[in-house]
């Protein structure tokens, strides 16, 4: 089913990010808001996961909450892509269904 | 499209509350109805006006009472949750014995049912936690 998976915890906190990625099914999208924003930082423990997860999946994360936290928009993994609130309302109305990973 | 949100966490403690303001403000920008927001667990602590943030910071409490009143959204805090907490309308300070009420205004307590409605009527429940 077409989901939207929201995750909002760092990888390097808890296994949320993981686990969503295990579990979410191919037409899902996945967006990363509040600390779950360092998930999609370059050169971390954690980039090849999202890398390899982005042939599947598409990605986003929330710009306000990246700035926030002082993470620069030019370290963002290819192929993620930088949206604002107005696109995150955009994507939780234009999948049937959200799931907030908390 | 109709909105549901529901809110697991109390302000300034974690940024669940502040997270779906932004996403509120948004979704109302672009011209989608808030069904209504529901307030359960730590979230209920949204809804005391006694809360006096220092004048430079945000006043979340204040920020939902004044949305709800510019765009007439439903703000449902849970009875138990509340009580638990503290956090009491006129009604249920009378009837439990207490002094006084802390509820800011636009907001109202109810049950859990109010949850279950807003997953059934709106088009989507979005949850905000920790």
């Amino acid at each position: 089913m077409n989901m939207l998976h929201t995750i909002n915890k760092s990888p390097f906190e808890n296994s949320t990010a993981s686990s969503c990625l295990k579990l979410c099914t191919k037409d899902s999208s996945i967006l990363f808001i509040e600390d779950g924003v360092i998930s999609v930082m370059k050169s971390t423990k954690f980039s090849e996961t999202i890398e390899n997860a982005l042939k599947e999946f598409k990605m986003y994360v929330l710009k306000p909450d990246l700035e926030a936290r002082g993470l620069p928009l030019n370290n963002v993994i290819e192929g993620v892509e930088i949206v604002g609130y107005e696109e995150f309302v955009d994507l939780t109305t234009e999948h049937k269904t959200v799931q907030s990973w908390l | 499209m109709k909105l549901g949100i529901l809110i697991n966490e109390g302000p300034y403690q974690h940024q669940a509350s502040d997270t779906a303001l932004q996403y509120v403000k948004a979704a109302l920008k672009k011209g989608h109805e808030i069904y209504r927001v529901f307030f359960y667990n730590d979230g209920v602590n949204n809804a005391t006006r006694l809360a006096t943030p220092p004048q430079d910071d945000r006043n979340i409490t204040k920020e939902w009472s004044s949305l709800a009143k510019d765009h007439g959204i439903d703000l449902v805090v849970c009875v138990a949750a509340a009580q638990r907490r503290g956090i009491l309308d006129k009604g249920e300070a009378e009837r439990n014995g207490k002094d006084s009420d802390n509820i800011e205004d636009g907001f109202r307590i109810s049950g859990l049912g109010q949850l279950v409605e807003a997953g059934i009527q709106a088009d989507r429940l979005i949850t905000f936690g920790d």
